[in-house]
């Protein structure tokens, strides 16, 4: 029979505290740099030279297919081989190349998805291809991939659970180290398990509060 | 004014938009194309300001040889304005923004300037009032004259029209066509795809009539609608002037425009 001791949890909370505080850190951080990536590969898949093409749907399609742990241990063990790389820094760096991948094809799909007829519309109005994806495709493209976006920036979150494999103590490695000294799996992955639910559903609740606020006609 | 010469677009596959059409627009001149569906009427249009690449021949706008290699297809494009069968408004921006939106990235006008040159110019097309509308909030007809407008603004040399009535509705058709009899009255240079018999007629000096890419006839308007030469036109001009509402917006005593 299992015998709860949710009485040993309080004495952590300011380690928790400060554990929650890291992975919104590397979480933030990923999402800005990921979602700059991702937008810039967006964008050069969808442009008209070939080899630049090529070059973003290489990267998208590494990336995807190929485990996010992988990543991070190729950062972390092996370019941590030839100079010094931290645990924040290959954690942020894993996170923001793996997930530009993904925010790179949520991107294309939002430029494709607006009618051609803009493109066209803006170009024979004079703009050059970069000034009609600026004022006109993009802000057209951002507002229908914000849902998906949303998504991702939510996996993003549960993903950084990984940096604990490269010992960045963020709340999973945090809550490994506190079961091992108590021994109580249950309160304690619960407790963790509540603090990424509560940043996860607050992301969600956030961009759909966008959303509404960006509705327009 | 424009002058095409021997200009073909192949797509792929193979089968050909348009094949060696020459063609000359003077300035100040309306020029109807008419044409069955899949005629390479609206490639002609399209290769006019480079939205379609062309594969033989050339096209001179205004001095400017414009399927070069080293073509400026921006610079063309600020003097060719061009309105599109779907409009293409910008659903984001007001008509007002559509309108202030080119001239301040293109042509590097001041907001207060841009606005000003839009507020005239959607007076112009009958729509002062409305320019805080989004464009899912106007009529077909007010969409299009907002797009005659946004075209307008930007102060083309020609004007190029590729079905802009097709898509409305037949009570929206007159109040497009006016805007555009008004316009071409003014002495701009138009090249306009249409069915519009009536338009076409009272507006346009010359008419061509494309069929598989070919230019089969031209002529003045009158002529070539009224006394077509081919075999080919004569039938396609039996067809639409036989389709109900065919001739619609032709000028006589029921209708409620100014075409006679």
């Amino acid at each position: 029979m299992y015998t709860w001791h949710w009485e040993q949890i309080p004495q952590y909370f300011p380690l928790i505290g400060a554990a929650t505080l890291r992975t919104l850190q590397i979480s933030v951080v990923s999402i800005v740099l990921g979602s700059l990536l991702g937008a810039l590969a967006g964008l050069m898949r969808v442009q008209p030279v070939r080899p630049i093409r090529f070059l973003a749907a290489a990267y998208v399609e590494l990336l995807r297919n190929i485990p996010l742990m992988l990543v991070l241990y190729l950062i972390y063990f092996g370019l941590g081989a030839f100079f010094p790389v931290s645990p924040f820094w290959a954690a942020v760096v894993g996170l923001s190349v793996f997930e530009g991948a993904y925010v790179a094809e949520i991107a294309r799909a939002g430029i494709e998805s607006v009618d051609r007829g803009q493109m066209e519309a803006a170009r024979s109005l004079g703009m050059s291809w970069l000034q009609s994806m600026r004022h006109v495709i993009v802000p057209q493209a951002v507002r229908r991939s914000l849902p998906p976006l949303t998504g991702q920036f939510v996996s993003l979150v549960k993903d950084s659970s990984l940096a604990s494999l490269v010992s960045y103590e963020e709340l999973m490695l945090v809550g490994r180290q506190i079961n091992s000294r108590i021994f109580s799996p249950f309160e304690v992955f619960l407790t963790i398990g509540a603090i990424y639910f509560a940043l996860c559903l607050t992301l969600s609740l956030l961009s759909r509060w966008q959303e509404a606020r960006l509705a327009r006609p | 004014m424009v002058s095409i010469r021997g200009a073909s677009r192949r797509f792929s596959g193979g089968h050909y938009g348009v094949r060696g059409i020459t063609l000359d627009v003077s300035r100040g001149e309306t020029l109807v194309v008419m044409g069955p569906s899949g005629s390479g009427k609206s490639t002609l249009l399209r290769c006019v300001n480079g939205l379609e690449r062309l594969d033989e021949g050339e096209i001179i706008i205004d001095g400017m040889r414009v399927n070069h290699e080293t073509t400026d297809w921006n610079k063309v494009r600020e003097e060719v304005g061009m309105v599109f069968q779907g409009f293409h408004l910008f659903p984001n921006r007001t008509a007002l923004e559509n309108l202030t939106l080119p001239q301040t990235v293109v042509r590097r006008r001041p907001a207060a300037e841009a606005k000003t040159v839009a507020r005239a110019l959607l007076d112009r097309v009958g729509l002062g009032g409305k320019e805080s509308r989004f464009p899912a909030e106007l009529s077909g007809g007010e969409k299009q004259r907002v797009a005659i407008a946004r075209a307008l603004a930007m102060n083309p040399k020609i004007m190029l029209f590729d079905e802009p009535t097709s898509a409305l509705d037949p009570e929206m058709i007159l109040e497009v066509l006016e805007v555009m009899r008004d316009l071409a009255g003014e002495g701009m240079t138009m090249l306009v795809v249409t069915h519009e018999i009536g338009f076409a007629r009272e507006v346009a000096q010359r008419a061509v009539f494309l069929d598989e890419g070919l230019l089969v006839e031209a002529g003045p308007a009158r002529d070539l609608i009224d006394r077509p030469e081919t075999a080919r036109c004569r039938a396609f001009m039996q067809r639409i002037l036989r389709r109900p509402g065919g001739e619609s917006v032709r000028p006589g005593p029921a209708s409620e425009s100014s075409w006679t």
